[in-house]
């Protein structure tokens, strides 16, 4: 194979921008090899902008190899695609039918110990992946962070000599989305800032940063413009963009709020400056989505983005950048090593994520939705910031907290629609510092 | 402990060892902690030697086990098989619940599959908390009440 001939992820996302595309993008893993790439062929076909997404399943995810093999065995369907030990030869040939004119594909996994899933991306030449050393750790096993670490550091390696083959390794941070939701935006933009600089410190020269969808669109805005920003501060001699998570969380049940809410998403994502869009389909509420569903929601998405002006008014700031930057340097400042930087920030619960179980995170952050649908710190912890929400206001009792996780479900299922503050042409309320 | 000298009823509350949810782990223990019990919390992604090594050291009245990836009847019946064939573990009471296949509404049957397997009974998802927790309290152990 002639690997120069396929398009790099990067510069496909690049040469969207330029056009003023969105790249939409699918969340999408079969355990069958062919029905995976009838997935990517209809991800390729759809009416939209859009790049290929390789989902892996959970055993791959934990390294449970065993599992895999008895899964086979007893011919379970598994919930995303064994590339590890599925045969080389049948993904490589898969891949070459589905990387054509200008699709490229992404892998993504959700692994705290990433070096086979690397190496299989190395044989195959698959050039774009996505995780991070915390938000591939933190959010999702009892994997210890040093450990995930180390990891994240020898993957990254060597996911980053695919450039000496001529392509372009491309690493996503998902560290805008720890948990999905009920996370303070200022804390994914520090989190994402500082994943993209640990995969500078080790060889990557083309990252996206990520940011998902929250409970406010006014304030998921100045997340952007926030991000953008640190981006510059900190990442300026790389190549990057900014992707945006389509809402994470429990998702509207009817299909009117569910369209509303990814509408809103959309427009965020094109008003937000971000290059590429992960999407959601209507059927998240219930299940994993069928492939026509997820290229409904693509086509959906392309519409939406196609009726949408980038945004020129002023964004507001009430000072979630001055937090991200605060955060940002108080973990620049315990040392030069970004991984030990890391340990030694969720050690001293400088940073903090809240409701995380996981051992390694101080577990003192508290948040919750105010009145007026933002997201506030009720308790920072050792966070180097301030709290800006209702101190002990937090969700304590479990109906709190489902009020809290389903607030947005909520709120699109009674409109049945788009009902985010910026749905019309309004310019956003400025809102005091 | 001694699980007789107990003022609340303990129970282990744990996903299975291919799951990295937690949101579900978080309200189901501030449900159980609201209506009278002690969470043991073991998180995500728990294998399941931990969790027999977790039983057999906490000595729980009930074991929890909730899990939303959809590999839940898999895990979950390999799972069951240890515990059950687990000496020290006889008669605890087990349930699972939460969305347990990729399937969606075609797994209806996994519910049946698992309570045969040996789960003492099988929530699936939209199943009332309420009619959960008081399942929960039916199964434990006449405790004193407490004050």
């Amino acid at each position: 194979m002639n690997e120069l001939a396929v398009p790099s992820f990067a510069g496909s996302v690049r040469a969207a921008a330029a056009r003023g595309e969105v790249v939409v993008q699918p969340r999408m893993g079969f355990g069958a090899p062919d029905r995976m790439h009838a997935g990517l062929l209809a991800t390729r076909a759809a009416r939209a902008t859009t790049v290929g997404t390789i989902t892996l399943d959970s055993y791959t995810r934990v390294g449970d190899l065993a599992a895999l093999r008895r899964a086979a065995a007893d011919g379970v369907d598994l919930n995303g695609y064994p590339i590890v030990t599925t045969d080389r030869a049948v993904t490589a040939a898969m891949l070459a039918d589905v990387r054509t004119g200008g699709f490229p594909v992404q892998v993504r996994h959700g692994s705290a110990a990433p070096e086979l899933i690397v190496d299989a991306l190395a044989d195959l030449a698959v050039d774009a992946t996505e995780g991070g050393p915390v938000s591939y750790c933190l959010p999702y096993g009892r994997v210890p962070l040093n450990k995930s670490v180390h990891s994240w550091a020898t993957a990254t390696h060597r996911f980053a000599s695919l450039a000496d083959r001529g392509l372009t390794p491309h690493l996503e941070s998902f560290g805008g989305c720890l948990l999905g939701q009920l996370c303070p935006p200022a804390l994914l933009v520090a989190m994402t800032v500082l994943e993209g600089m640990f995969f500078r410190q080790h060889g990557i020269r083309s990252v996206s940063l990520s940011l998902a969808q929250q409970t406010s669109q006014v304030q998921d805005l100045e997340a952007l413009r926030a991000l953008h920003l640190a981006a510059d501060r900190y990442l300026s001699d790389v190549d990057r963009h900014v992707v945006l998570y389509a809402y994470m969380g429990m998702y509207p049940r009817t299909p009117g709020g569910a369209g509303g809410l990814l509408a809103d998403a959309v427009r965020l994502a094109v008003r937000g400056g971000a290059a590429r869009l992960i999407v959601k389909t209507e059927a998240e509420a219930y299940r994993i989505p069928t492939v026509a569903e997820n290229v409904a929601a693509l086509e959906h998405a392309a519409a939406v983005a196609a009726d949408t002006r980038p945004w020129t008014a002023p964004v507001p700031d009430t000072g979630l950048y001055t937090q991200a930057v605060a955060l940002i340097e108080r973990v620049l400042d315990l040392d030069d090593d970004l991984g030990k930087a890391l340990i030694g920030a969720f050690a001293a619960g400088y940073l903090d994520v809240p409701y995380c179980l996981h051992a390694d995170n101080a577990g003192r952050a508290r948040s919750h939705v105010d009145d007026e649908g933002w997201l506030r710190w009720s308790s920072v912890g050792a966070m180097p910031i301030e709290p800006d929400g209702t101190p002990g206001h937090g969700p304590v009792r479990s109906a709190d907290l489902l009020a809290a996780l389903s607030y947005t479900q909520r709120r699109y299922d009674e409109s049945e629609e788009s009902c985010g503050e910026l749905a019309g042409r309004r310019a956003p309320a400025l809102r005091p510092a | 402990m001694n699980e007789l000298a107990r003022p609340r009823p303990l129970v282990l509350l744990s996903s299975v060892s291919s799951d990295s949810h937690t949101w579900n782990l978080v309200f189901l223990q501030l449900l159980l902690e609201e209506t009278g019990h002690d969470v043991v919390n073991l998180g995500a992604c728990v294998p399941d030697e931990l969790l027999l090594a977790e039983c057999a050291a906490q000595r729980p009245d009930a074991v929890v086990i909730s899990t939303v990836n959809g590999h839940g009847h898999v895990d979950g019946r390999r799972l069951i098989a240890r515990l059950r064939a687990d000496e020290r573990l006889a008669g605890l009471p087990v349930v699972i619940g939460g969305k347990l296949g990729v399937g969606g509404g075609r797994d209806s049957g996994l519910a049946s599959e698992l309570a045969a397997a040996g789960f003492d009974a099988v929530f699936a998802e939209g199943s009332d908390v309420r009619g959960f927790v008081g399942y929960i309290d039916s199964v434990l152990p006449a405790l004193e009440p407490s004050s």
